[in-house]
């Protein structure tokens, strides 16, 4: 076992050679970092926007998504939706919710470990991070037409207005709102982080696959 | 390797937060950005009348037979829609106890705000039995529920209007009221425990350390009898200091007092300020004592109180007064701390100064050092200097000492200046440029004129003269500047508080409207056009004041959900969304219900015949004119529900019966639907024809 295990660890970095070309080596470990850093700091802002507009509402209304909870008109969004029949936005995605920020901290600290492993198994440790953001606004998407689909028939408005997918990137309408939704700081964080990660992951291919290489090289030739 | 890995990381997590809070601060400025693409303040571009648009406009104009002086009067006051005024006008409403809130130059109703009289849009005193805005509606346990509404005051920050609060004084029944500027509500009403009426109410001293009501019409003190015989020696009149507790938004009835006069009756009054701070002005015109008697054959009030040749201009140090309050030298009157006159002559407390016969407004200019009296019954106002009046007390330049043991300041030593106005000078304020403006009952007009002393290097004229009049329609008042009886008043608009429209408006039946004319002030000089009329059809005001609008912090729906005005703060008994329902204990049922769009719950209310209800509403919305009412007819109640608002009433449930309950404020589409029904059961059903309506 600890064969293999030294198989997926990849191969060390010898201290001369280290000596001779740290830049080589620091610029994976370098970015992997700084994408943890952007990932870890998105928690704080919103990934997504949508804005409401309506003629009785000259200031229009505003939803904010962060990981683990929504912000801005709420209330009055619940309030209005209760005529059409959809259930309270805070019911949705309870569960991405609450393991949202554990979930971020691991996918960090995948990355983290990611760093130390020279072989290209360490793609696999980054692949969370990566598909993040996608993840993220597929999940969106699920939940809006779950919600939009799934409109109480009972609901005083349920006549006029039939179940409905609300749209997660750009322009839509419902009823007399025009709405308007995009990414917020916090996703493009995350989309930052992903491709920070993908970007080392060719200095990390170029840094390490020679060692690789040349271990296997030697491995074949016989003593 | 370590040390250059470490140096990095520490540069890279560096710009990373960096990078990280630009885009933050890019995302905050991005969603202001969205709101002000829609916001009601658009950009316009300095318009150009292209020739084709001047034909246009010429056409116009001539259809509708304007001048071109009418042209631009339309264009300094037409505000499109959504544009905000310059400031707001909060006027007094006079018999219909209200007040009024105007925005100018647009001169358009804004609200009104009930303040002595009950007032069913905003729910005030429909409130079922025992509403606390019908229980401080009454004087000596009588019900009063309507009010004289005579003079608006502003709470005062050093001297200039902070937008806080709003007082108001009812004439008829010598009352003071509080008003919150927050949310615009009656908080607090005050009754004079000393006087049945008063007139000089409400003035505020510079911090609004004290709200002053001056009285009126001499009584005996403390709701006293004496015949009129003894005129003389039991009526007296009156000024009440109210303290003003700022943190608590009420007047302080505990730490209040007033100063006994004599029997002169008292009218306006204005606080000193900067160089007269500490003072307090109060004019009178019955030095006479005249006690009238038109059906004895004696000369009736209006002959009686018009024959001596001067009265006397009140000078009340209002710290000596405090001082003397705190030393224990008052007597109590009727419960309430009063400075005897033998006291207040004895501390220096108040001293008179001869004044033209009758006058009527004594106005403060704003640097403090004048004070302007206007004549009333003669063509001059005349205007008092601070210095000299300081001067005159401290070199005892006495001239008498009237019956009552006060001091008469020799009028010579503490008079200014005279300036002759016109017929019927009333009142006076101050703009920005030196001049003063008087309103001219009887000509009919403003009049501008020059101050001297350190204004008179704002102004081109020579000080203390009339430089023009403006003829108003008609009978003017009360006038009213822009800030104008601040130690800043801005100048720009004025506004004369016509008594009379006559002619103004169509024919409104044999009651007419006042005219609120908005005349523009903006120029120096003789130019002084009115812009604007406003015809008033709700009560006499007398007295406004205008405020720059944005000192106003007003509220747009309650801070908390549950909120309870009268205390200004969240109030535990407010009912939570999820814990509504009906609580029996008895004959005693609570009603925990609350309202939003579009349903109240509970919808159905069940009790007995007899049950005696609290009723408990909270309005659980925070969008702003999310406004909801709640009426149960033949009950008498009626609610207005603010966005956040708690609301409880009380009453017996005596008729049974089957009783709808609705929302009076069109909330929204569903509005008609937000209803329900209180069944009062009778105690044996027999004694209703019908039964109660099933429940679903």
């Amino acid at each position: 076992m600890p064969g293999l295990l030294a198989q997926i660890a990849g191969p060390r970095v010898p201290p001369d050679e280290l000596a001779r070309r740290p830049a080589r080596y620091a610029t994976p470990a370098l970015l992997f970092a700084v994408a943890r850093v952007l990932l870890l700091v998105s928690i704080f802002f919103p990934y997504w926007h949508m804005e409401l507009v309506a003629p009785q509402y000259p200031d229009g209304l505003f939803l904010t998504a962060y990981v683990n909870h929504l912000d801005g008109d709420v209330k009055e969004i619940d309030g209005l939706n209760h005529y059409i029949g959809m259930r309270p936005l805070d019911e949705a995605a309870r569960v991405e919710k609450s393991l949202a920020i554990w979930m971020i901290v691991a996918m960090v600290l995948f990355v983290e470990g990611a760093m130390f492993v020279h072989s290209k198994w360490a793609v696999l440790l980054a692949v969370p991070a990566i598909t993040f953001p996608a993840f993220f606004i597929a999940d969106l998407h699920l939940w809006m037409r779950r919600f939009g689909q799934g409109l109480d028939p009972s609901a005083p408005l349920s006549a006029s207005v039939k179940p409905f997918t609300p749209t997660v990137l750009g322009e839509g309408g419902i009823g007399q709102f025009r709405t308007f939704a995009e990414l917020g700081t916090g996703m493009w964080l995350a989309i930052g982080a992903a491709g920070m990660i993908v970007v080392a992951f060719w200095f990390h291919r170029r840094a390490f696959r020679p060692l690789s290489v040349a271990a296997r090289r030697a491995a074949e030739v016989p003593a | 390797m370590l040390g250059f890995n470490r140096q990095c990381a520490v540069k890279v997590l560096a710009l990373a937060s960096v990078a990280a809070l630009l885009g933050a601060s890019a995302d905050a400025m991005a969603q202001e950005t969205r709101r002000e693409r829609r916001s009601r303040t658009k950009e316009v571009k300095p318009i150009e009348l292209s020739p084709a648009q001047v034909a246009e406009l010429t056409k116009v104009a001539n259809e509708r037979k304007l001048t071109v002086d009418d042209l631009l009067a339309a264009s300094k006051t037409y505000m499109p829609s959504g544009r905000h005024d310059d400031y707001v006008l909060f006027s007094s409403g006079g018999q219909s106890g209200q007040i009024f809130a105007i925005g100018v130059p647009s001169m358009r109703l804004l609200r009104s705000i009930a303040v002595f009289t009950p007032e069913s849009w905003q729910g005030y005193g429909f409130a079922g039995e025992g509403d606390a805005v019908l229980e401080r509606l009454n004087v000596n346990g009588k019900a009063v529920p309507w009010g004289d509404t005579h003079h608006p005051a502003l709470s005062e920050t050093a001297g200039d209007y902070d937008g806080q609060f709003l007082f108001i004084g009812d004439k008829a029944n010598a009352r003071v009221a509080v008003i919150d500027l927050r949310d615009w509500e009656t908080k607090q009403i005050v009754k004079n425990p000393l006087t049945v009426s008063d007139h000089g109410a409400s003035f505020v001293t510079p911090n609004t350390e004290y709200v002053v009501e001056g009285g009126q019409y001499a009584t005996v003190l403390g709701y006293g009898y004496a015949p009129p015989e003894e005129y003389k020696k039991s009526y007296r009149g009156m000024v009440t200091f109210w303290k003003f507790d700022r943190a608590k938004g009420r007047i302080d009835e505990a730490s209040s007092f007033a100063l006994e006069l004599p029997p002169y009756w008292q009218d306006l009054a204005d606080a000193g300020k900067v160089a007269s701070d500490g003072l307090v002005f109060i004019n009178s015109f019955n030095s006479e004592m005249a006690t009238g008697g038109v059906e004895q054959g004696k000369p009736p009030f209006e002959a009686g109180v018009s024959q001596r040749d001067t009265d006397y201009l009140h000078i009340i140090d209002w710290k000596r007064a405090e001082r003397a309050v705190k030393e224990g030298k008052a007597k109590k009157i009727n419960g309430f701390p009063v400075i005897t006159l033998d006291v207040a002559a004895a501390e220096g407390i108040l001293h008179f100064a001869p004044e033209p016969k009758s006058p009527h407004g004594v106005d403060v200019s704003p640097n403090g050092q004048f004070i302007v009296v206007a004549g009333k019954l003669d063509p001059h106002v005349t205007v008092y200097s601070i210095d000299r009046i300081k001067k005159a007390i401290a070199d005892k330049k006495i001239s008498a000492t009237d019956d009552y043991g006060i001091p008469v300041l020799d009028f010579d030593a503490v008079k200014e200046a005279q300036v002759e106005l016109g017929l019927g000078p009333l009142h006076t304020q101050f703009d920005d440029k030196g001049y003063a403006y008087t309103s001219l009952f009887l000509d009919s007009a403003v009049s501008r004129w020059t101050l001297g002393g350190d204004y008179a290097k704002l102004h081109a004229e020579e000080p203390w003269k009339l430089v023009t009049k403006t003829p108003v329609q008609y009978n003017i008042g009360h006038l009213c500047a822009a800030e104008g009886d601040t130690v800043s008043p801005d100048g720009n608009y004025l506004i004369s508080m016509s008594k009379w429209s006559v002619d103004r408006f169509l024919p409104t039946g044999p009651l007419l409207p006042q005219n609120f004319q908005l005349v523009d002030i903006a120029a120096a000089g003789t130019t002084m056009p009115v812009l604007f009329d406003m015809p008033i059809g709700v009560g006499e005001p007398h007295y406004c004041q205008m405020i720059k609008a944005d000192k106003l912090k007003t509220w747009t729906t309650y801070p908390e959900i549950g909120w309870n005005p009268h205390t200004q703060q969240l109030d535990p008994r407010a009912p939570k969304q999820g814990k509504e329902g009906v609580v029996r204990d008895g004959s005693q049922v609570t009603i925990n219900m609350t309202a939003i769009r579009s349903h109240f719950t509970p919808e159905h209310v069940e009790v007995n015949e007899g049950d005696e209800i609290t009723w408990r509403i909270t309005a659980i919305e925070s969008t702003q004119d999310a406004t909801h009412g709640f009426c149960i007819g033949g009950y008498n109640i009626n609610l207005s529900l603010e966005p956040g608002e708690f609301a409880e009433f009380k009453f017996v449930a005596d008729k049974p019966g089957t009783y709808p309950f609705y929302c009076t404020e069109f909330c929204s589409a569903l509005h008609l639907e937000m209803m329900g029904y209180l069944h009062v059961k009778p105690k044996t059903t027999t004694a209703m024809k019908a039964e109660p309506a099933a429940k679903p």
